[in-house]
């Protein structure tokens, strides 16, 4: 039988996943995009989880705003990418460097 | 509570909202000519919305009374002072921004539109009075604020700064969501008042867990150290106008957002978050004194400077009492018209052909070249640094009574000696400006609106401001009061 701790602990690993991610990744900053999701989906996999777990509607509510959001802010955080993009021709992670200090 | 009520609760929203939207569609034919246009209603919008937010404030409305669509969202005294000061400070971004953007031609009918999107995000964040609320808020805010970040779209500085608050913002909202999500697992409900009574007999771990994700989430919204990475970047990279924004209207809401969720949602909890504030408070206060010293570019000092300042504001909410998120509001609001003067400050440093220079050794000798612009800019830094005859020193005086009221003392004594040290690149901005031979780059014109706004904030800051301290005290206590606090 699957449990809510089964799904909190996939969900805390997709997290900590996502995380590790947008640290660890030193190629391309669409991989941190990526990560982005799939914190956002971790989040989504919780409330779903608990909302079926408590009986209650407000968590499945909540996931329908979190994926409207996401999806915003895939889309903004892409078009933010292609202004830099055109401005410095690279999106590798590591030339995100024009200010330091 | 029917609809009919409910909308008149959220009538300053509403007007934003509203306005935003015409706006855009009028940004999106009139092109970036009808900038001006859009700029000047957008400012009529923020002061609509201001004047109906007053009379809540001025009464210190709280209670049942003032929750709207079922518990979502409250338009009590604190949420209208913590929206006075949201509304004034984007008014001041609207005001000083298209004379900046024009030198560059780059003022786009889109500025004053994301700054009123922003404002209605800030705005709901600090009514927020349920975790969905919350998001909503803070993301509407947070994705008007990525763009305003990238906003000279050519400029490789903007466009980086932008991209990297992109990043650190959403893997804030992460964060922060995750912590929600366990929030609402472990207690059953989204609504600060359910929260509440889930935890009014201890927190378990899984609760315990998500406060922490919150707060943590949070403390990158308002970025308080270890979470300040991004600050110095972003607000260096943003232009001027946009960066005055950052440092001002957002750090309230999520100041605000933060006290509620601390004492209404985990009120009768202080224990499990005092720690946390402390901790983040006290490292906020050394890392931005300590950062800032080597700092060669005047943005960036001042990003170190706002870490510094948040320190000592969550001083205030770690005392976890009512008298202490009443000394945060009136800290916040000296605060907010600290940092408006110090980057109008900034915009008025100009070359001869109007270009912005940035560095500290631009400023040298400006005492003799410009010398209104040195003295207003002497008395922002020691304010900044909470130098007695100055405003600045009463913001930090609540702060630290009300920490020493709490039985703090150790905080407060440590905040104090910190400050100290945090003293030391406020004056040695002073020194340039006064003792060093004139670098003679600060030569050209300045505009009027920017004059005005850097005299008003020159006046609140001098020692004439100690005339407000007895309305600003009672309207920040009666803000407290109304918060729905188990304590």
């Amino acid at each position: 039988m699957i449990g809510i701790e089964h799904y909190v602990v996939v969900s805390s690993i997709m997290f900590v996943l996502g995380v590790l991610g947008i640290f660890l990744n030193r190629k391309n900053i669409i991989v941190i995009l990526m990560a982005i999701e799939l914190i956002l989906l971790a989040v989504n996999l919780n409330l779903v989880a608990f909302s079926a777990y408590l009986n209650d509607l407000t968590g499945q509510i909540f996931a329908m705003f979190v994926l409207t959001v996401a999806a915003a802010e895939a889309a903004i955080g892409l078009a933010i990418l292609v202004t830099y993009f055109r401005n410095r021709g690279t999106i590798a992670v590591d030339d995100v460097n024009r200010m330091k200090g | 509570m029917d609809y009919a009520a409910s909308f008149g609760l959220i009538l300053p929203e509403l007007i934003l909202a509203a306005s935003g939207l015409i706006l855009l569609l009028v940004a999106a034919w009139g092109g970036d000519k009808a900038a001006s246009t859009v700029s000047i209603a957008a400012t009529i919008a923020l002061g609509g919305a201001f004047a109906l937010v007053v009379p809540s404030v001025c009464a210190g409305s709280s209670g049942p009374d003032r929750l709207a669509f079922s518990g979502l969202f409250t338009a009590d005294a604190f949420a209208g002072l913590a929206k006075l000061m949201i509304f004034a400070a984007s008014g001041a971004a609207l005001m000083v921004a298209p004379r900046f953007f024009d030198r560059l031609n780059a003022m786009r009918a889109e500025f004053p539109v994301l700054i009123l999107f922003a404002a209605l995000g800030m705005s709901i964040m600090v009514s927020a009075a349920d975790l969905v609320t919350l998001y909503m808020g803070l993301e509407l805010n947070s994705l008007a604020a990525y763009v305003l970040a990238a906003i000279l779209r050519d400029d490789e500085r903007s466009a980086e700064a932008g991209l990297k608050y992109f990043v650190l913002g959403a893997l804030a909202s992460g964060i922060l969501l995750f912590g929600i999500s366990l929030t609402y697992g472990f207690t059953g409900t989204t609504n600060f008042t359910g929260i509440a009574i889930a935890v009014a007999d201890g927190l378990s771990t899984g609760q315990l867990f998500g406060l922490t994700f919150v707060l943590a989430g949070l403390a990158f919204k308002i970025s308080a150290a270890p979470f300040h990475m991004w600050t110095p970047d972003v607000y260096e990279g943003a232009p001027t106008p946009v960066t005055m924004f950052f440092a001002s209207a957002p750090k309230v809401a999520a100041i605000a957002l933060l006290a509620r969720v601390a004492l209404e949602g985990f009120g009768s909890q202080a224990l499990a978050w005092q720690q946390i504030v402390i901790f983040a408070a006290l490292l906020s206060i050394v890392i931005g004194a300590l950062g800032a010293i080597g700092q060669q570019n005047v943005k960036r000092l001042l990003a170190y400077s706002s870490i510094n300042n948040v320190g000592f504001i969550l001083i205030g909410l770690a005392a976890g009492t009512l008298a202490g998120a009443s000394a945060m509001m009136v800290y916040l609001a000296i605060y907010v018209v600290m940092t408006i003067g110090s980057f109008v400050a900034v915009l008025l440093m100009r070359d001869a052909d109007g270009n912005p220079v940035e560095a500290v050794s631009d400023l040298a000798g400006l005492s003799t070249t410009r010398p209104v612009l040195a003295w207003c800019l002497m008395a922002l830094m020691f304010s900044l640094a909470g130098i007695p005859p100055l405003f600045g020193f009463w913001g930090k005086f609540v702060v630290f009574q009300a920490a020493v009221e709490a039985d703090l003392i150790a905080l407060a004594a440590i905040g104090i000696a910190a400050s100290v040290i945090g003293a030391f690149y406020y004056i040695k901005i002073v020194k340039v400006m006064f003792f060093d031979e004139p670098a003679g780059t600060v030569t050209g014109k300045s505009d009027t609106a920017h004059w005005a706004l850097l005299a008003i904030c020159a006046v609140i800051i001098s020692p004439l401001g100690y005339l407000l301290t007895g309305w600003l005290g009672n309207l920040a206590d009666m803000a407290a009061a109304s918060l729905a606090v188990a304590i």
